[in-house]
């Protein structure tokens, strides 16, 4: 469409549109406008409708309809832009241009003539003349052949080949008749072929396609495993522990690079590829069983574990301040079941193993002893058994090494267990030639490690020799503290050698404050307050009891007050720095033990021979038991120790058939003292002390009163 | 304890037959058996095709029991499972290795 720069001039404004197709007033509606071409001889039929505006039509007044504009033509592109603006850098600013290009192109095409008398064309016209020319000559040279048969004065005519273009035409003539006859002539006029895209051929040859064989070979497939973990939090950690392991184990073979070790790991690496051989190696099994074990009795001892944890005596508010034992496990081994138990003790470490020594108290019927160590999660068998040849009267668990169980025996010995070591035998042991008892050890006890942190522990005997044993490089050196001679009878001897007659010591205690202070019971019933630094002197005598002194006891709170007790059926009770005893109890029979609880300074159990049990609280009564009860069946069981659980409110009490019983304490047994509404309740020690002390000072009063 | 057990087999394997012993003659206890750690039973005092299920049952469930508290802290692991039912309960005591299924019969 050509851009036309004006329209035809427009006499009138478009008129409004009409649906009616009056052309009265000749308008030309617009090829765009029309929707209908209307021919001239159809107005006559069609009748003239209203006419409608259109609601957006502009209103006009008539005025303004016969307004004339005026179209000027110009030759002027109506694209072209009229003010481009360019920005000039020498002045800095935007340049408006005046000039605007105004051609516009409407057609172009490329063609493909020449000029003669261009470089190209004079080229085109040169080869041309060269293609006429031989063609012309091999024309010429083709009618001389022909000729020369004929005609043999025509030889030089070929020579003259630049005058073929005057004879073009006619020789042509001739040369195509000739070419006509002579069509079997090997040097036939190559026609000179235009090359071009549509007259080509094409060559092609078949060859001979090799034929194709197919050539495998078979192998075994490499095999194949499928492997697949899971990637869990618990895994990763689980990896960077085992690096960590490796690590330090590394460095410790690093530090440790001595000929011993390599030996020992080499015998390692032997046994050790030698048991790994063993698949489904069944000790590996063991923490497991050990496990189920435990299980298996709580299930079966569930209501005696379910009441030691939660059962609390309510008839206790209406005892009366009588509390009772309620009876929990019963531990007995058949291995054991002759021997009578000599010692009790509670481990300091884990609160619910205790040891458990057995012998026989019987001078005529000697024989072997044991060691069993039971845990309160299985009452059905022990967790350690150790078994000696000579009965254990004692026994002793150090507190820093709750591993380590120290022993005496009725042959005067005395061994050290350890128990983190499988074997049944002691680690450490002592023999005649190392310094042993000559008679029973009745008591042994731990001691603080001495300046070297050699292990070290006392031990008491009937020989009347407190010794002290250390552990020096595995070997068990002892040192002779004390010997206990009995005051007043000497006797003389050959060449007048005064000989003092031993004392035979049955029992001691050290103080838990004062290190070099401590107590010893002997078989005459007195005790002899020493101290560790005096080896000849004793600091002082207490005529305690009339029969031999089956344990003393230093009360865990106060440091003046301890306790003893004895075959003569008495318990009394002193303070040290009196010579005469605070209290007495008279239990109607032989006292095989007394104990203070760990947890009031006032409170202390006491078993006899005739099977009962008796727990004391000072702070309630003074004079009675506030328990009094027959803890085995039989009668003739003899009650020999009893041990508070440091933690727990049980005790454990041993006779001499064997068994073990453990008891709970009910509550009125384990009353703390009542404070005023609004104070606060004090525990402590200086509580129990102060308890203990107000108790102790009305007995003094009325000591010092009669 | 671990290099202790290959120092002396002897010593612990007589041990470990011993405690095994005595859990199946415990009160109750209706059957015991030891399964590897791919579930395939090595040691029982009950018939196959009831310990094979059994083995097979509560492996799987011990590893999902296992897995989950680990999850919950890398730091835990599971000590034991205990499964009590109307007739018994059976107790799993896992190990690196093995698996120890106990099943008594608390009250009688």
């Amino acid at each position: 469409m050509l851009p036309a720069s004006s329209k035809m001039p427009h006499k009138q404004p478009p008129p409004p549109r009409k649906q009616s197709i009056s052309m009265g007033r000749g308008a030309r509606k617009r090829d765009e406008d029309s929707g209908t071409e209307v021919g001239e001889g159809t107005d006559e039929w069609v009748q003239s409708k209203a006419t409608v505006k259109p609601p957006d039509q502009l209103d006009l007044t008539d005025a303004e309809l016969k307004e004339e504009f005026t179209r000027i033509l110009t030759a002027n592109n109506p694209h072209a832009p009229q003010n481009i603006v360019r920005y000039s850098f020498k002045e800095g600013t935007y340049k408006l241009i005046g000039f605007v290009d105004q051609l516009a192109v409407h057609f172009t095409q490329v063609g493909n003539l020449i000029p003669k008398d261009s470089d190209e064309g004079r080229r085109q016209h040169y080869r041309d003349e060269l293609a006429a020319i031989s063609h012309q000559g091999s024309q010429e040279s083709a009618k001389v052949v022909i000729s020369e048969t004929e005609i043999l004065e025509e030889e030089e005519e070929p020579k003259e080949v630049e005058a073929g273009s005057q004879t073009d035409v006619p020789i042509v003539e001739a040369s195509e008749k000739m070419a006509e006859e002579e069509l079997m002539t090997p040097k036939q006029p190559k026609e000179r072929k235009l090359t071009n895209k549509f007259n080509f051929s094409e060559r092609a040859s078949q060859t001979f396609n090799n034929p194709l064989r197919d050539r495998e070979c078979q192998m075994e497939p490499p095999p194949r495993t499928n492997f697949s973990a899971t990637a869990n939090q618990w895994e990763i950690y689980d990896a960077y522990m085992e690096e960590l392991e490796k690590q330090e184990k590394t460095k410790e073979k690093e530090k440790t690079k001595t000929p011993v070790a390599k030996k020992m790991g080499k015998m390692a690496m032997r046994k050790m590829t030698s048991m790994e051989s063993q698949s489904d190696d069944i000790t590996k099994v063991t923490q497991a069983a050990k496990i189920v074990e435990r299980m298996v009795n709580q299930n079966t001892y569930d209501d005696v574990a379910q009441d030691f944890k939660y059962y609390e005596d309510a008839a206790d508010e209406y005892r009366d301040q009588e509390g009772t034992l309620l009876p929990l496990w019963k531990f007995q081994n058949d291995k054991a079941k002759r021997l009578a138990v000599t010692a009790l003790c509670w481990n300091p470490k884990y609160n619910d193993l205790f040891a458990v020594g057995h012998g026989s108290y019987d001078f005529m019927k000697q024989s072997r002893g044991m060691l069993l160590l039971y845990s309160m999660k299985n009452p059905s068998f022990p967790e350690y058994i150790f078994s000696s040849e000579s009965g254990i009267m004692c026994l002793d668990m150090h507190v820093d090494h709750p591993y380590l169980v120290v022993v005496g025996h009725y042959d005067g010995n005395v061994a050290i267990y350890n128990l983190k070591k499988p074997h049944s035998q002691p680690s450490f042991r002592s023999s005649a030639k190392s310094g042993k008892h000559t008679d029973p050890v009745w008591q042994v006890r731990w001691q603080k490690d001495d300046m070297d942190h050699n292990l070290n522990f006392f031990s008491v005997s009937s020989d009347g020799r407190i010794v002290s044993w250390t552990l020096v490089k595995s070997e068990l050196v002892h040192t002779d503290v004390i010997k206990l001679k009995v005051e007043g009878s000497t006797t003389e001897g050959l060449e007048g050698l005064q000989i003092h007659t031993v004392g035979c010591g049955t029992a001691f205690d050290f103080h838990r404050e004062i290190d070099y202070l401590f107590l010893v019971g002997t078989e005459e019933g007195k005790i002899y307050k020493c101290s560790k630094s005096y080896s000849s002197q004793f600091l002082d005598t207490y005529d305690a009891h009339n029969m031999a002194v089956d344990a003393v006891s230093w009360n865990p709170y106060h440091t003046k007050v301890f306790m003893s007790c004895s075959s003569d059926w008495t318990v009394k009770i002193w303070d040290h720095t009196i010579k005469t005893p605070m209290f007495i109890y008279d239990l109607n029979s032989a006292v095989g033990d007394v104990a203070w609880a760990p947890y009031s300074s006032t409170v202390f159990a006491a078993v006899t021979t005739n099977g009962k049990t008796h727990v004391f609280d000072l702070s309630i009564n003074k004079y009675e038991a506030i328990c009094n009860q027959p803890v085995v069946a039989k009668k003739k069981n003899k009650l020999t120790h009893v041990q508070f659980n440091p933690i727990h409110p049980i005790i454990i009490v041993g006779d001499d058939r064997g068994h073990v019983t453990c008891l709970k304490l009910s509550p009125n047994l384990r009353k703390m003292p009542k404070e005023k509404k609004g104070q606060e309740v004090q525990k402590g020690p200086a509580v129990e002390i102060a308890k203990l002390d107000k108790l102790l000072n009305l007995v003094r009063e009325v000591k010092t009163k009669t | 304890m671990k290099t202790l057990v290959n120092f002396f087999p002897d010593l612990f394997q007589a041990e470990v037959e011993e405690t095994l012993k005595r859990i199946q003659s415990h009160k109750g206890v209706i059957g015991t058996m030891v399964v590897n750690a791919e579930g395939i039973p090595i040691r029982t005092t009950l018939d196959n095709s009831t310990t094979v299920q059994y083995a097979g049952l509560l492996h799987q469930l011990t590893m999902k029991a296992k897995s989950t508290v680990r999850d919950i802290d890398p730091q835990n692991d599971l000590t034991f499972l205990r499964i009590r039912s109307k007739k018994h309960e059976i107790m799993v005591a896992p190990d690196k290795e093995y698996l120890l299924i106990v099943i008594q019969n608390p009250c009688e």
